[in-house]
């Protein structure tokens, strides 16, 4: 147990670690030099060579990784933005609220939604419930969230569909989550504004996740539905309600409990479409705007930032599922 | 692997199959929108009409958008890129998945924990961030999108091809075949490829869906090519910005990359449940 504990927190650091290097290699020796992407086409020779120097980028390939690591890891460094006048952790301090506001809010939707969907389709198998359920999951997975937002903003074109709050709205939010300040500081009509400007975005965002959850829901349902002590609960006269909520669920939430919240991963980075559709001011379109400036840093930052996260969340999970299941507990392992 | 009593009472069941059927049809409307893209379209693809944003009529049967072009021929030739773009990608992922997987599963070893590490660490990157990563690294292009998404696809069929070949490398017939001398390369050709192949015809029906997502997505982004290309998400991503407009451009585009990716879905399950017969009856 603590053996498999700590081998699983190490294999975390490796991952992270991994990352890290492969992530600085990769934009250092590809042929897409930052610097000459700063100056445009006509640069001149001894303006890079004095930006290349102030960058740092001028050294040894090892020595440039290992001022990199040490200051990542020292203050808190990533270095600065090219483009914006901001360093990369005040950018991703500036957008990263907001893309977690919208994640759990779709979250919210994603979770109960899918669940009750997923357990009326394995009660109710091959009838009606189960072909709505089956059929909207399998859209739900293949319309693209793109074209479902831009459908969604023709659908409610009295929603707002554009960035968190109207423009000149008068409010500050010092920690950046605009719907949680706002209610704390009795602003309600921020409040309402920011709710209302978090629905679209938030159900098409919610959508794909809720398809897997309803489509896991119901294999699993199905799984335990069919097992021996179900059979013996209804045999004791439980109601069918009390079966499914009592019996069935919660030995097929462990499943569920872990995709969804690989959820929670998919929902941060799937958030860069989403976002880039209703101009959501969160770390996805940071991200973009990134990729198409080719502002290395940032996107280095980002990118680090998204994997860290990705890995503590499956490591957390790892947890959860150590904790939720004794058979794994006992045995040793989550992989058997 | 080739008894022909196999073969056919598995077509018998895709036939069966409504899935299939639908999936199949769906593909095929796509792929023949594709390839006669030449013939049906009334215009060329960079041809400008009379005017922005005309609604659906007899000239321009799904009207025009903010540049003037015609939405029904540009949705056709949009399948022809983003299909070419799809098959290539995902060609790339069987190549470089496939050798890695038999390679791993093949030789076993330090071979194979290599090559599963790396293949976890490309997992706990999320998806969308490796594609942005692969395109920032060669400046955005056509070709980065194709390469990051043929990247993205990697795993899925490395992880396969190495469970299939673990299963079937200690068979009585591989082992004969290299008790009877044969190299590694010829063994793993003529003994262990036959049962790779329905596996991955499933697993690129179902990628070539997700790839269609994927390819569009990143060039809705605006990431690949040029903006004004005849391509699925860059007409999505151009008729987004007139939406006060017109919502018209968006249908057509939005349509075809859903009922493609739709297509490639249910011509993959279908596929899986008629050539998979351990999977079949156990989901259903």
């Amino acid at each position: 147990m603590g053996r498999y504990l700590a081998g699983r927190l190490l294999q975390a650091v490796a991952t992270i670690l991994i990352a890290v290097v492969v992530v600085f290699l990769l934009i250092r020796l590809l042929p897409n030099n930052p610097v000459l992407s700063r100056f445009g086409q006509h640069a001149v020779p001894e303006q890079v060579a004095i930006e290349m120097a102030r960058q740092g980028w001028d050294q040894p390939l090892l020595v440039q990784l290992k001022n990199f690591i040490a200051s990542a890891l020292g203050d808190g460094d990533l270095g600065e933005s090219f483009f914006l006048n901001e360093t990369v952790v005040e950018g991703i301090e500036r957008t990263f609220p907001a893309t977690l506001e919208l994640a759990l809010s779709a979250l919210m939707l994603a979770v109960p939604l899918g669940v009750v969907a997923g357990v009326a389709a394995a009660v109710w198998r091959n009838r009606l419930p189960d072909y709505l359920c089956m059929s909207g999951s399998l859209l739900g997975v293949s319309v693209p969230v793109f074209f479902l937002g831009i459908c969604l903003m023709f659908m409610f074109p009295q929603m707002p569909t554009r960035g968190r709050l109207p423009l000149g709205a008068d409010f500050d939010a010092s920690s950046g989550f605009i719907v949680i300040e706002s209610l704390f500081r009795g602003r309600f009509d921020i409040f309402n504004a920011a709710l209302r400007h978090l629905c679209l975005p938030a159900i098409a965002l919610s959508t794909i996740p809720m398809a897997v959850i309803a489509r896991i829901t119901r294999s699993s349902m199905l799984d335990v539905l069919s097992a021996d002590y179900v059979r013996t609960a209804r045999a004791k006269g439980a109601s069918p309600p009390r079966v499914v909520a009592r019996h069935a669920l919660p030995n097929a939430g462990i499943p569920i409990t872990n995709i969804a919240g690989l959820q929670i991963g998919v929902l941060l980075t799937g958030a860069v479409l989403t976002e880039t559709v209703f101009d959501w001011p969160g770390m996805g379109t940071h991200l973009v705007d990134a990729v198409r400036l080719s502002d290395y840093n940032v996107v280095q930052g980002c990118t680090l930032m998204i994997v860290t996260l990705f890995v503590a969340i499956s490591l957390a999970l790892d947890m959860i599922y150590l904790w939720l299941d004794p058979r794994i507990r006992f045995s040793g392992g989550a992989d058997g | 692997m080739a008894e022909p009593e196999f073969q056919s009472r598995a077509w018998r069941r895709f036939r069966r199959s409504r899935s299939a059927w639908i999936g199949g049809l769906l593909v095929g409307l796509c792929m023949f929108g594709a390839l006669a893209a030449d013939l049906l379209a009334p215009y060329g693809p960079t041809d400008r009409g009379a005017k922005t944003f005309l609604r659906p009529s007899a000239e321009h049967f799904l009207g025009t958008d903010s540049h003037e072009y015609d939405v029904f021929t540009r949705t056709l030739y949009g399948a022809r890129l983003s299909l070419l773009a799809s098959v290539v990608s995902v060609g790339i992922a069987i190549t470089i998945g496939g050798f890695s997987g038999a390679v791993a599963g093949y030789f076993g070893g330090w071979t194979d924990s290599l090559i599963l590490r790396s293949i976890d660490i490309l997992l706990a990157f999320p998806g969308i961030l490796i594609a942005l990563l692969v395109v920032v690294a060669l400046e955005p292009s056509w070709t980065a999108v194709i390469l990051a998404v043929g990247v993205l696809n990697v795993p899925v069929f490395c992880r396969q091809v190495r469970a299939t070949v673990l299963t079937v490398r200690d068979l009585d017939y591989v082992t004969a075949c290299r008790a009877l001398g044969a190299t590694p390369g010829y063994t793993l050709r003529r003994a262990i490829l036959p049962s790779l192949v329905n596996p991955i015809i499933v697993l690129a029906t179902l990628g070539l869906g997700t790839a269609i997502l994927e390819v569009a997505g990143l060039s809705f982004l605006g990431i690949a090519g040029q903006p004004d290309e005849p391509e699925w998400g860059n007409m999505l991503a151009e008729a987004k910005n007139h939406l006060a407009t017109t919502f018209y451009p968006a249908l057509a585009p939005g349509v075809a990359i859903s009922l493609a990716v739709l297509g490639f879905n249910l011509l993959g399950d279908g596929l899986r449940d008629a050539l998979d017969p351990r999977l079949h009856g156990r989901d259903e």
